[in-house]
């Protein structure tokens, strides 16, 4: 997702083609006014590589890109700036003052400018619609716990919220996206363009892991573009954090959660992250390695649920059982949710959010990015499939329409159509939607009956199974349609399964999943699922273990049959009696 | 007949009812309740505002029996109600004058069948 627009061609073509187009036409619509032909291109012109100043205001925002077709006549550097003022009392004046090729290049501007507005504008809604997923979370994973621990889950719905920012404002934005390159979508400026590290490596190619730039939002980041970049990425690295806080609900010591929203803002969620979104190296192995378009993800299935979801099963693993889940033979109990109707609310947000989760990852509504259309259906379509396949399958297997595992079903076809969303067809949808609930349900029992692991809420069901399988379906059912360009691949030349096909040479080459033809890009994806589950599974179980030989990552309230986390670690009991 | 009436921890509530299905006892009835005895009161926060609650949760199980089973109910609810913590609560008995069962109108020992 975040990779094409701020180096693919084809977004870029497409803008740059409309803006000469305009420009066509206001030239063969005005008179000549028998200037000089331009001497040499402005000096002003600004290249691809030129490093950009930071633009605290906007103002010269999106001004860059109108002037990146051929200057029609020497207007000066000075020229380049939106309608001021003056122009618009000059206008008002004499309506029939004859239109200058000043004016021309300050309407090009104006598109150019209003166009990245659009995007910005976009941008930050869908990061609010997010941001508001916050909600849904935890009232999901309250309503799926027990009364005596409801303002338990609560707080740390609301603290992950907090440390994961001040995590990501100190160094996870900087490690994720500080060497992404041009902000794209956001007026192409260069701000975070500084290599990444390892860079290069591995046989020559540039295997970037982290990036190196744009710690504590510097004065040297100091950018719309920039900030809302952090913005959108802010919300979703906290979905990925607050993932583990249902898989280990009702016993977490609130000492151990707090530093564990630094750790997962800092270090495991950026990390996997850089190395997909962040320019790093599962997003060049198709530049590198001809491996379709490299890996994938759309919005994130992977590189936010899946780690969420195996960070939350490692975490669930070490910090143990709640009292009473197990019995001594190892069969598990049922401890129910106390408030299934809110559960059911907290799904509706999810999905609501959603709607700002897959569309807003285009980062951007104009040129080619109007996609946001069927992206949104497709994730509706899942998010369906998803309720009602898991619904009738808990009836033919169960006999009950079972709502908690509905409710389940639900979120993992949102949760699997995340990645493949911005590639596939509505068809495809409703199919991975299905998969992923049956592969929810599952990975549910599994992780109750074979590993004994107790995750009171499925979270590692929900977004770390149904999470790796959407990663791989782009891999399978991506129908080429969209993304030429994406990685920095398929908009000008492209390596089919392993066949190079010429520079310059072939029709724009979307992500193009097996089904379609390429297996190099269901390769790139099995890389990137392997590489995610290995990290961030790992990652968390190293980090959860020795934290553990520190100090206590379970709450003692856990094991005393009198306490209750609320009551232990708050004093603030959810449901008073007055 | 007896109508034997126990305060307990609520989270004791599912090992007495599984001792006093043990002694096939023919119902029971649980109640959520809250009280004060010897515990001790809990301090609880609002806002950085501690208040005091004296009334602490706890179940009431009342149960019908026989009188030639009033001993052995009782000693099974005391034990599996025990901790030896102060909190643990009371077993109450009364004399009961009669039993109906609604349903069938029947009266006394046989109502309780």
């Amino acid at each position: 997702m975040k990779r094409p627009f701020f180096n693919g061609p084809k977004r870029l073509g497409v803008f740059v083609a409309a803006c000469a187009t305009l420009l066509a036409i206001f030239v063969s619509t005005t008179p000549a006014h028998g200037q000089n032909p331009p001497a040499q291109p402005p000096a002003a012109s600004p290249s691809a590589a030129a490093p950009s100043k930071p633009d605290p205001t906007g103002a010269n925002t999106g001004l860059g890109l109108s002037t990146s077709t051929p200057p029609v006549d020497n207007a000066s550097p000075a020229g380049l700036n939106a309608w001021s003022a003056d122009d618009v009392k000059r206008w008002s004046k004499d309506p029939k003052a004859p239109v200058t090729n000043a004016d021309l290049l300050k309407a090009l501007d104006a598109a150019g400018q209003n166009a990245v507005a659009l995007n910005i504008v976009w941008t930050l809604i869908t990061g609010y619609l997010v941001m508001f997923m916050q909600a849904g979370f935890a009232m999901v994973e309250t309503g799926f716990c027990r009364r005596r621990n409801a303002t338990h889950v609560m707080m740390l719905n609301m603290l992950v919220y907090g440390t994961g920012l001040i995590g990501w404002w100190i160094a996870g934005f900087g490690l994720m996206f500080g060497s992404v390159g041009q902000l794209g979508t956001f007026g192409n400026a260069s701000i975070l363009t500084q290599p990444n590290l390892l860079h290069p490596a591995i046989g020559g190619h540039d295997f970037g892991i982290w990036g190196t730039h744009a710690f504590f939002l510097r004065p040297s980041v100091y950018d719309v573009g920039v900030y809302t970049l952090f913005l959108f990425q802010m919300v979703f690295m906290d979905t990925a954090a607050t993932i583990p806080t249902g898989a280990m609900a009702e016993r977490w010591s609130f000492p151990s959660f707090l530093l564990y929203g630094l750790v997962i803002s800092i270090v495991i969620y950026p990390f996997y992250g850089s190395m997909m979104w962040g320019g790093g190296g599962l997003s060049t192995l198709g530049v590198n390695f001809g491996l379709g378009h490299g890996a994938v993800d759309w919005a994130g299935s992977s590189v936010i649920h899946a780690v969420g979801g195996f960070v939350g099963l490692a975490g669930a693993k070490v910090i143990g059982p709640r009292r009473g889940k197990f019995n001594k033979d190892g069969s598990p109990n049922a401890i129910p949710g106390h408030n299934i109707p809110m559960a059911f609310i907290g799904a509706f947000i999810l999905a609501f959010g959603w709607f700002g989760f897959n569309p807003g990852s285009s980062l951007g509504a104009s040129g080619g990015n109007m996609r946001i259309a069927m992206i949104a259906v497709v994730t509706m379509l899942a998010s369906a499939a998803g309720a009602v396949t898991a619904c009738l399958y808990m009836k033919w297997k169960t006999g009950k329409f079972d709502p908690g595992m509905s409710i389940n079903g639900f979120l993992a076809g949102l949760v699997a159509i995340t990645a493949p969303s911005g590639f596939v067809d509505a068809t495809c949808a409703v199919i991975i939607g299905a998969i992923a609930a049956l592969i929810c349900i599952w990975a549910c029992g599994f992780v109750e009956r074979k590993l004994k692991i107790d995750d009171p809420v499925g979270a590692f069901g929900v977004h770390g199974a149904a999470g790796i399988w959407g990663v791989i379906s782009v891999g399978i059912f991506a129908d080429g349609s969209f993304g030429a360009g994406y990685n920095g691949t398929g908009a000008t030349e492209y390596v089919l399964n392993g066949v190079h096909t010429g520079a310059n040479n072939v029709p724009l080459m979307g992500v193009t999943g097996c089904l379609h033809g390429d297996w190099g890009q269901l390769i790139a994806n099995l890389i990137a699922a392997v590489i995610c589950i290995t990290w961030a599974f790992g990652s968390a179980y190293v980090y959860f273990s020795l934290q553990k030989k520190i100090f206590p990552l379970r709450s003692p309230a856990a094991d005393d049959p009198e306490e209750d986390l609320d009551q232990a670690e708050f004093g603030t009991i959810a449901y008073v009696h007055n | 007949m007896t109508k034997v009436e126990a305060y307990i921890r609520t989270h004791l509530v599912k090992q007495v009812q599984d001792a006093l299905e043990e002694l096939h006892v023919s119902g029971l009835t649980v109640s959520d309740v809250r009280g004060m005895g010897h515990s001790k009161a809990v301090t609880h926060t609002f806002r950085g505002n501690q208040y005091v609650t004296s009334l602490n949760p706890r179940a009431k199980i009342e149960v019908l029996v026989h009188d030639e089973e009033v001993e052995e109910v009782v000693q099974s609810i005391q034990r599996a109600a025990h901790t030896g913590e102060v909190g643990d609560g009371k077993i109450v008995l009364y004399k009961v004058d009669d039993v109906v069962r609604i349903r069938t109108g029947e009266r006394g020992d046989t109502a309780l069948k």
